[in-house]
């Protein structure tokens, strides 16, 4: 499993109630199911998704972040995890403010465009960045919202959005973001994961 | 219980208010089993079928020799695993393979019931089903099952009998019949009515029986159960066993032909006042408004687990219906599942070989029972 996944099931108490937004083949839904005794569901717009999440006996239903999320209850999941699909909506803003709505606090990870060596792509080379977390062409990729991990924070507070944990991975390390390292963390991870609530 | 022509049947001892206002006292419901009941009794699966359904689900059909209508999903090894689980499937009161139905005797006159037969509700339908739970000594159901009209039972079902279920798969349905849906069951009526064997319901004898009327409503029914994509592909323009167009008003066409078919053998094996009983039945059906227009309400007294399936192509109970579903159950906060199975073949999918919504079929149910 993914080290962000770990990240991510470490911020989660046990026996909760969580969604996972974007929920892929479950992966994340499954670890949490088995070692957290979470209340899972998941939502996912892939079809082909779906039914691998349901041979997993996993509660998912198809849908799409950006109109399905209505129809969840206000605060009515511990948390929403989104990970690493922010920068896929074509209205973030508006996922995020659902995120929080829906949850008491969410969970976002985004792939940080601010990263050493997609900065270091588009500066040599001169060609839209292609990395481990963004491997598609700019032609391909779902990606149209990319942020960095600077955005994001930056973000956050103009919205008045509570940042109640941020952490930065690159490769296996995990450290913690503040004020202070911010512009060094969004240097060096490849990947931010934020824990807000609003 | 008894068994004759083949045709399992419980009397049910119990008086039914009806929600016409009428109650009826020792009517048969007829029914048939697959597969075993286990020493827990918790393996019981209950399938409520569609409009033209009856209780032989699977397996050679013994009145009219073909194979069951859900022979796809139910058997041996199949989606609902019957080495594994306990199916029950009943005739629908309204119905005519051997269930109280219009074509049963009234003691009054001493001929069949016809349209004195009363009417009756999806809930009637559930209510009187619901004996076969005692009658099996089943205190809950693993899960309950259908598609289409069969589906609106299963809502009703667990909003009648919140605590008997622990999962429940509504297939290819809708919580309200929709305008569209009640004229096309409007337009089946009328064509039984035009029927001049019709005579108000009151025929008997074979050979006057409406045929024509039936076999037309049942034409009618067959277009919606299919796609536009689906009938082009199989049919397209091709002529039916004729080098060109014949300039007249035979079957010239293999859709016409096709649809001519399968309207004389619907009228072979069902009865024109059953058709007209159990659409008036789908058409009353609101389960919102049973519940003052909100159908949360109709599932908040319920733990079970849900599975809704609908499938692209169906533009009979389409994709937003199914989803209105899972909609008010999410907004309870209950346990539901949804996916959108890709079909070309229309409503009729949830029938037919569509492997996608089998695998999802099983899946759901397997891994819920080894959860149970």
């Amino acid at each position: 499993m993914k080290n962000e996944f770990q990240v991510i099931a470490e911020l989660i108490e046990k026996e909760k109630k969580v969604l996972d937004v974007g929920c892929g083949d479950g992966t994340l839904m499954e670890f949490l199911k088995n070692n957290k005794k979470t209340n899972i569901r998941g939502l996912e717009i892939s079809k082909s998704k779906v039914q691998e999440c349901i041979a997993k006996g996993l509660t998912v239903i198809e849908g799409n972040a950006e109109k399905d999320l209505a129809q969840f209850p206000d605060k009515s999941f511990d948390y929403v995890v989104l990970s690493q699909t922010l920068q896929a909506f074509l209205n973030p803003e508006l996922v995020i403010n659902e995120l929080l709505r829906v949850g008491k606090k969410a969970i976002v990870t985004i792939p940080n465009f601010g990263y050493w060596k997609v900065r270091l792509h588009l500066l040599i080379k001169g060609t839209m960045p292609i990395t481990k977390t963004l491997p598609d062409e700019w032609y391909n990729t779902p990606n149209i919202h990319m942020c960095s991990i600077k955005d994001f924070f930056y973000f956050a507070k103009s919205r008045n959005i509570k940042i109640f944990k941020s952490l930065a991975i690159n490769n296996q390390n995990v450290s913690i973001i503040n004020d202070g390292n911010l512009t060094i963390k969004n240097f060096i991870a490849d990947l931010g994961i934020f824990l807000i609530e609003k | 219980m008894t068994t004759e022509n083949n045709i399992k049947t419980l009397i049910v001892k119990k008086p039914l208010k009806l929600d016409c206002g009428k109650t009826i006292n020792e009517y048969p419901i007829a029914y048939e089993t697959y597969g075993s009941l286990n020493e827990k009794k918790d393996n019981a699966i209950l399938i409520f079928h569609a409009l033209t359904g009856d209780q032989f689900v699977t397996g050679l059909n013994p009145i009219t020799k073909k194979d069951g209508w859900w022979s796809y999903a139910v058997g041996p090894d199949k989606a609902i695993d019957t080495k594994k689980y306990f199916v029950i499937c009943a005739n629908v009161i309204g119905g005519c393979m051997g269930s109280f139905g219009p074509s049963h005797e009234d003691p009054n006159t001493g001929t069949a019931f016809g349209t004195n037969f009363p009417v009756i509700t999806i809930n009637d339908m559930v209510n009187a089903q619901y004996n076969l739970l005692g009658h099996f000594g089943i205190d809950k159901l693993f899960s309950i099952a259908g598609g289409s009209m069969g589906g609106m039972q299963v809502l009703q079902f667990i909003s009648n009998f919140p605590d008997k279920a622990k999962t429940v798969i509504p297939i290819a349905c809708t919580s309200s019949h929709s305008a569209q849906n009640i004229a096309f069951n409007e337009l089946g009526r009328q064509a039984i009515a035009a029927d001049s064997n019709w005579k108000d319901g009151n025929y008997s004898s074979k050979d006057t029986i409406p045929n024509k009327g039936l076999a037309v409503a049942r034409m009618a029914a067959h277009i919606t159960y299919l796609s536009k994509k689906g009938l082009q592909e199989k049919f397209g323009r091709k002529l039916q066993e004729r080098e060109d167009l014949k300039f007249g008003f035979d079957a010239d066409f293999q859709i016409e032909s096709y649809l001519r078919y399968q309207g004389s053998v619907f009228v072979d094996r069902f009865d024109a006042n059953s058709y007209l009983y159990i659409t008036r039945a789908m058409d009353y059906f609101d389960l919102a408004k049973q519940f003052k227009g909100n159908l949360s309400n109709a599932f908040k007294a319920t733990r079970a687990k849900f599975f809704i399936i609908s499938f692209t192509s169906d533009w009979l109970y389409p994709t937003q219906e199914n989803k209105d579903i899972v909609i008010a159950l999410n907004s309870i906060g209950a346990d539901v599942g949804f996916v959108e199975i890709e079909s070309d073949k229309g409503h009729d999918s949830f029938l037919l070989d569509v492997p996608d919504f089998l695998n999802a079929l099983k899946n759901f149910l397997d891994k819920s029972y080894i959860e149970n």
